[in-house]
């Protein structure tokens, strides 16, 4: 590829991951490929167990110890700590070395339960200065002005007094606040958030999701959003990709996505999100549910699903098309011999009064 | 409209948790509303408004503290009989959240949908719990040879059809949803959404459908009630909820669900409601009539105020 590197903060190229079980090999990952430009929001979208977590964990150097690397990249770019600009695959490091200088430092984290991610026996306090003082030798004083400034910017009022609070002390929207300032405190050139609202409720889901927006405006950093949720996507995301069993179907910008889908997939997965503004009495449902990737998969994993399946899906996988420079697509319907096919017209009109509503 | 008789009737439901001697819990206070045969109420609320506390109370998990419950014309609160018991346990059914943690992992999924018939002794032979078995399990879009596996050869949407199956096979009036699709994905969801419906068409049982997720209460419910901290602040039907929410809880409610339109989504800040600073005390509040069934928690000054403004809340 020709593209000028610097562009790229983050690039994983053909990443395939397999897991050890009691059941044999699971193949969890079958050849990703999706980059993060700098300052950009990208969000991987599935379902569960289609894979979105282990990218992004593999790429961290946080795989579960039964899972295995079997192919791929994972090319960050960053300023060392010499201020010059750097290039190295995540995958090729040990963990150790990836423990001291990406973990937190270059990459931090947001998980979904805040319960689960903050240490319950420490002060709030205490757990945001202690990257800030491992990573940066930091002096205790200054790192406590900078813990105070984080928890006032992640919006939590009293922080003085809030930060010597422990966890439990704070609802499920302080903590994951909390949680954001702890991944902000190193100045991290990319943020992580998986699912980081599902365990919360809508209310407060849609304040943390303004709040990392807003955060990311302010430095400038670039985040990526695992979810399911295409509702969440579509307040936050530039650009999207689709995740099916251990692939990505397909990416584009959110227009793209959302107006003009071309994956069976995403049309599935667009029609099946109630819609506030009709009262249809059935709901889409994508039939069957997602395929055991213990098993091989042959020609196109959706296949089994899709209504608009060719014979040609059950024989060979089909490769990315493109559509626009930024839009691309693997299924076979946009080869030059498939019968033209058009997106469901109940989808259709639903876009059509998405685009009027836009304007 | 014609004069039907409401098949649940819950009238000022209270239910303390008394924590220490000073301190009591009111997980829910006051509350009132009914449900129709055949019809779906949708209770919404964030997590710690009393939606479970609610469905728990009235399938008698727990003890109500004040009030009254009229299940098909019988009060469940209380002491109750034998026979009151025994139609409260076969005439009422739940569907719980997670569908791993309700079926038992050392049971078949014939055992774990035959139990309640067993108990109740609602079969003369063993066939014909067989065929009762495999009925239901045809109706859920399950196969019979489906009956000797155990839920965790299954996948989660699977499950969860076996959790609706042990519901459905006692032919209840009423079913409790509590949270029933919160853990699926979300192709999956649009499938037992779709299923639940169906089943009700086709039964005309009841639901009382309890989630957060207001999107997807829109699609199953008839009517609505919103709950905030253990107070039934706002009730009416879907439409009269969505079109014309009045309580500022319920509009924030509204406004927090994510549009999946990104033109629109992308400029849109949800909107904000905090009780402590919003000034709103829910025990002066009383709920009064918008129009209809719709109606509202609040002091007649509240009442005023917010049924002459007219907020974009969306």
């Amino acid at each position: 590829m020709s593209e000028n590197n610097s562009d790229f903060i983050l690039k994983v190229e053909n990443l395939s991951v397999d897991f050890a079980t009691t059941a044999g090999v699971v193949h969890a990952l079958r050849g990703v490929d999706f980059a993060v430009r700098k300052g950009e929001t990208v969000a991987i979208v599935g379902e569960s167990g289609s894979g979105k977590s282990v990218t992004v964990k593999t790429a961290v150097g946080i795989l579960d110890t039964n899972g295995k690397v079997v192919s791929g990249k994972a090319m960050f770019t960053f300023k060392n700590d010499k201020g010059e600009e750097e290039t190295i695959d995540l995958l090729s490091l040990s963990k150790k070395e990836m423990r001291r200088t990406i973990n937190g430092k270059r990459i931090a984290m947001v998980f979904q339960d805040p319960m689960t991610s903050l240490n319950p026996t420490m002060t709030i306090g205490a757990q945001i200065m202690e990257g800030m003082i491992w990573h940066y030798h930091t002096p205790k004083e200054e790192a406590k002005s900078r813990a105070i400034e984080l928890l006032k910017m992640v919006g939590i009022t009293d922080a003085e007094k809030r930060f010597k609070n422990y966890p439990h002390q704070l609802s499920g929207g302080m903590r994951q606040r909390v949680v954001i300032a702890i991944a902000l405190s190193c100045n991290p050139d990319l943020l992580i958030c998986d699912e980081p609202t599902t365990a919360l409720d809508v209310t407060i889901q849609a304040k943390i999701l303004e709040l990392i927006k807003e955060v990311q405006d302010k430095l400038g950093i670039s985040v990526i959003y695992i979810t399911h949720d295409l509702g969440v996507v579509a307040k936050v995301a530039d650009f999207v990709n689709i995740m099916y069993a251990g692939k990505i179907v397909e990416k584009g910008t959110v227009d793209e996505i959302y107006y003009d889908p071309r994956h069976p997939y995403t049309w599935g997965l667009l029609s099946a999100l109630p819609d506030l503004d009709t009262s249809d009495e059935r709901l889409y449902a994508i039939p069957g549910s997602p395929p055991n990737l213990l098993h091989e998969v042959k020609g196109d994993a959706f296949a089994p699903r899709n209504e608009f399946a060719l014979n040609i899906d059950s024989i060979a996988e089909p490769p990315l098309f493109k559509v626009t420079d930024t839009h691309y697509a693997a299924t076979w319907l946009l080869d030059d011999n498939a019968p033209k096919v058009e997106m469901p017209k109940e989808l259709r009109a639903r876009i059509d009064r998405m685009l009027k509503e836009a304007k | 409209m014609e004069e039907r008789t409401p098949l649940l009737k819950v009238e000022h439901l209270k239910q303390y948790f008394p924590i220490s001697k000073k301190f009591t819990v009111k997980a829910v206070d006051d509350v009132s509303f009914e449900i129709y045969p055949g019809e779906t109420y949708g209770l919404v609320g964030e997590s710690g408004s009393g939606k479970t506390t609610i469905g728990r109370s009235i399938i008698r998990l727990y003890d109500p503290t004040g009030g009254k419950i009229i299940f098909d014309g019988v009060d469940i609160t209380g002491k109750m009989t034998k026979q009151e018991n025994h139609m409260l346990r076969t005439e009422m059914q739940m569907i719980f959240q997670d569908p791993m943690a309700c079926l038992n992992p050392r049971q078949k999924v014939a055992d774990i949908i035959g139990q309640g018939l067993d108990i109740n002794h609602m079969y003369s032979s063993k066939e014909e719990r067989d065929e009762k078995i495999a009925r239901i399990l045809q109706k859920v879009g399950l196969a019979p040879e489906h009956a000797e596996r155990y839920p965790h050869q299954f996948s989660g949407g699977q499950r969860q059809r076996v959790g609706i199956a042990r519901a459905l096979v006692m032919n209840p009036k009423l079913i409790i949803a509590d949270e029933c699709i919160s853990a699926l994905d979300v192709s999956i969801q649009a499938q037992v959404v779709n299923l639940m419906k169906d089943i009700q068409q086709e039964t005309g049982s009841s639901y009382l459908f309890i989630a957060h997720d207001l999107s997807m209460v829109k699609y199953i419910s008839d009517r609505i009630g919103v709950l905030h901290l253990g107070h039934l602040v706002e009730t009416g039907t879907t439409d009269e909820i969505f079109s014309n929410p009045i309580h500022p809880y319920t509009q924030s409610l509204l406004s927090a669900i994510p549009h999946p339109n990104p033109a629109v989504e992308k400029k849109r800040v949800s909107m904000e409601y905090d009780y402590f600073t919003s000034g709103i005390n829910y025990l002066e509040g009383e709920l009064r009539t918008v129009e209809g069934t719709h109606k509202v928690l609040a002091t007649e000054e509240e009442f005023q105020k917010w049924t002459s403004e007219k907020k974009n809340y969306r």
